[in-house]
């Protein structure tokens, strides 16, 4: 055990995040602002997803942590081994066995549960704030729902692109009130969001939390003419021939070679310890041996 | 269809020492329809005057003015724009319009205040354009650029364009040279023959005797020994 | 028997113990244009801003008649109420385009904005209108996605006009709409602006300094000085022929061209 409190936050801290967490849910789309603490982190890092799963794990809880689908990218890592010091919680690159997952720009790709919390990671929770800089003017437009502005954003993209550019932290209507922004997620994974488990939001350096409760209708903003498509690259996965999740384009050499991998390490390598083997992958089984 | 009793005008020139200067005293005048009545006096004897109070542009300091049964010196001024829209033209000595605005629209616009379709009021301003000889190659135009002539023309198609029931008209045959006041006279015939009240200055007698049933001399109204 | 769109009655600002403006009490009716004429501090745009939903008035009310016919005054009313207004039914033409346009996103998003923000969902819908209206205030259609940072002041103050327009609004108020522009773009927009207020049937209240504006434009003038109303009435009658001493000096020292 460590020296630190359980989970690094006091626990009169830890209070007043879980009374904005019960405010978010209560308020689904909301943006509750809570006093955010200094974490032994930079700002940009998930210093509001970290105080939000501080503030709900507990000592029985299973923590994954992912950063753009990958349990092993540094952002992860580091997290991960936070809580493992300062908690002393289990962790797990498995999905379907962690019971908190905090994520950075994905929702992993296997089906969340409703024994299961997933904390997002968020740079700026504000969707309006691009078109419009005063924070007095977003609060108010938010409270008398005048959410046109948004459209205007994407008007933009299509007037410039012929299409909606937007394709992460796409905006979304939730439960036909608030407007929110569903941090850097790619918009692949934004019909995801109405699903069973609890969705937090944090925003440590904008000081705001927000939330989704379980099964909550999540709307992707778009036109009659251009409606919202989930699009993802036109490929399988180059390991586990999966056609279904979001990919990773990368680079692999200086002469044009390239692979698309799942970013979502877990479900990927699930894939293919089951036998599933894409066009540039081996066999798993194989490979041991 | 114009009735004038017990008019007077003061100016009150607040920034020369408030001086009061009393222009007119108990001015009385009826036209009837179908009537022109020629104002004279002598120059500065308060013609222009009148005729501005008449059409609201000067405020009366007592007296009553009343155009189609209106009395303007007490009207609102929404009243007596509606009244200038639809019932009372003015033909002043100088054109105002905006500028760049082509001089077909000059003529029309009156038609268009009163909401005639937009196509119906050029024919009929093309109509006055075309009788009055402003040639054709320059209704597109402005009438800023145009001759003192040709303004004073454009003035009076845009005054004849729609048919008031009451006309003011401040020297219009002047500076026109003889086919163009006949065709002006022929205007004013008409509008009376159409039952119109019509007020003139005329500094052309011939003209004054042609079209003017009866003259007011202004010059009786003049306060005397101010 | 018509009944008047806007009626004002005692309108007074305070700014601690100086007048912004005070007893401030007129109707206006539907198609009329009214100016307010006065010099810089008189008073004008604090009742412009008054009037408008700007700035709470310390006294008086402002009621305008609603589409329901009703009149309701927009200083008691909720602030959702007002804003609705401020979108649909009234404009606000300001002096200066870059306070009323975005100039980070391009013409066509600008005037499509109150359309989608009234509920529009089709973006060709919406274009189609925009460029329309983009037509309207004599902008090319191929400057449509072009933002306003990249028009000349004239353009500027066009689109802000067709922007304010789009929705179809009953009242407008314009702040020096033609301040800091040239004479010839001037003139064009005043033009553009009497043929908008006549076949929209628009009633207005234009703040400005410029009385060759408020000739050309407005049925009705109002002068203030220090806060107050000194003389009203009908616009040529009122520079013509002015009764009071303030308004006798504004109009006599208006350079003669």
């Amino acid at each position: 055990m460590s020296d630190y409190n359980f989970a690094y936050l006091d626990e009169q801290t830890k209070r007043m995040i879980r009374r904005a967490i019960l405010k978010g849910l209560a308020i689904p789309g909301y943006q509750v602002p809570f006093a955010s603490r200094e974490m032994p982190m930079p700002y940009g890092w998930g210093t509001g997803g970290v105080q939000v799963s501080a503030a709900t794990l507990t000592p029985d809880d299973t923590l994954k942590v992912i950063d753009q689908g990958a349990d092993d990218t540094t952002n992860a890592v580091s997290i991960r081994k936070f809580f493992e010091r300062t908690a002393n919680v289990g962790t797990t690159e498995e999905t379907s066995k962690a019971s908190v997952i905090q994520t950075r720009h994905r929702i992993p790709e296997e089906d969340l549960r409703e024994d299961q919390i997933l904390v997002y990671q968020v740079p700026i929770p504000e969707p309006l704030r691009f078109l419009e800089p005063s924070e007095v003017e977003t609060r108010k437009m938010h409270s008398l729902e005048e959410y046109g502005l948004m459209h205007v954003k994407l008007y933009e993209d299509i007037a410039q692109h012929g299409a909606i550019a937007t394709s992460y932290a796409y905006p979304v209507k939730v439960e036909g009130r608030y407007v929110m922004d569903p941090s850097p997620i790619p918009k692949f994974d934004n019909p995801k969001m109405e699903m069973a488990a609890i969705q937090l939001f944090g925003a440590g350096r904008e000081q705001r939390i927000y939330a989704l409760p379980p099964y909550t209708q999540v709307v992707s903003l778009d036109f009659e003419d251009y409606p919202f498509e989930a699009s993802k690259a036109e490929h399988a996965c180059d390991l586990c021939a999966a056609e279904d999740s979001y990919l990773d384009e990368v680079i692999m050499d200086d002469a044009g070679g390239r692979m698309f991998v799942c970013s979502d390490t877990d479900y990927c390598a699930s894939r293919r310890k089951a036998g599933h083997v894409g066009a540039q992958g081996t066999n798993l089984e194989e490979d041991a041996a | 269809m114009i009735e004038i009793e017990g008019l007077s005008k003061t100016f009150t020139l607040h920034n020369q020492g408030g001086v009061v200067i009393p222009v007119m005293e108990g001015g009385a005048l009826s036209v009837a329809r179908g009537e022109c009545v020629g104002l004279v006096g002598t120059s500065g004897a308060g013609k222009s005057t009148l005729m501005r109070m008449i059409y609201g542009n000067y405020l009366a300091a007592s007296g009553r003015i009343l155009v189609d049964g209106l009395d303007v010196t007490k009207a609102e001024p929404r009243e007596i724009l509606a009244l200038r829209r639809q019932t009372l033209g003015y033909v002043s000595q100088f054109l105002r319009v905006v500028p760049r605005v082509a001089t077909l629209d000059v003529v029309a616009e009156p038609l268009l205040a009163v909401g005639v379709h937009a196509e119906a009021a050029r024919e009929t301003a093309r109509g006055l354009l075309t009788r009055l000889r402003i040639p054709e190659r320059l209704w597109s135009l402005s009438p800023t650029s145009f001759s003192g002539g040709e303004q004073q023309r454009v003035n009076i198609a845009r005054g004849f364009a729609h048919e008031y029931p009451c006309l003011l008209l401040d020297e219009p045959t002047a500076s026109l040279d003889a086919a163009n006041r006949e065709t002006v006279l022929g205007l004013i015939d008409e509008a009376k023959a159409r039952g119109a009240a019509i007020v003139g200055i005329f500094h052309d007698e011939a003209a004054r005797d042609r079209v003017c049933d009866h003259t007011v001399d202004v010059s009786i109204f003049t306060p005397k020994a101010a | 028997m018509t009944t008047p769109l806007l009626e004002v009655r005692d309108i007074a600002k305070f700014y601690g113990h100086r007048i912004g403006c005070d007893k401030v009490d007129f109707d206006l009716y539907p198609g009329e244009v009214m100016g307010i004429v006065g010099e810089s501090g008189s008073g004008k745009s604090t009742l412009l801003n008054c009037l408008a939903g700007h700035l709470t008035p310390d006294a008086g009310q402002v009621r305008f008649e609603m589409r329901t016919g009703e009149m309701a005054d927009t200083v008691t009313m909720s602030e959702p109420e007002r804003r609705m207004l401020s979108r649909t039914d009234w404009a606000f033409v300001h002096q200066h385009a870059r306070d009323g346009l975005r100039m980070n996103v391009s013409a066509g998003g600008n005037v499509g904005e109150r359309l989608m923000a009234v509920g529009a969902r089709h973006y060709g819908n919406i274009r189609e209108e925009a460029i329309d209206w983009l037509g309207r205030v004599e902008i090319s259609e191929t400057r449509v996605d072009d933002r306003p940072t990249a028009f000349s002041g004239g353009m500027q103050q066009r689109l802000q006009i067709a922007r304010n327009l789009v929705t179809g609004p009953r009242l407008v108020f314009m702040d020096e709409p033609t301040g800091g522009l040239d004479v010839s773009v001037q003139a064009r927009l005043l033009d553009l602006l009497r043929g908008l207020v006549r076949e929209m049937g628009l009633s207005a209240i234009i703040v400005t300094h410029d009385l060759a504006v408020v000739r050309l434009l407005a049925d009705r003038l109002m002068v203030m000085k220090d806060g107050h109303v000194v003389e009203s009435g009908l616009t040529d009658q009122v520079l013509d022929d002015p009764q009071h001493a303030y308004t006798q000096l504004l109009v006599s020292s208006v350079l003669q061209v």
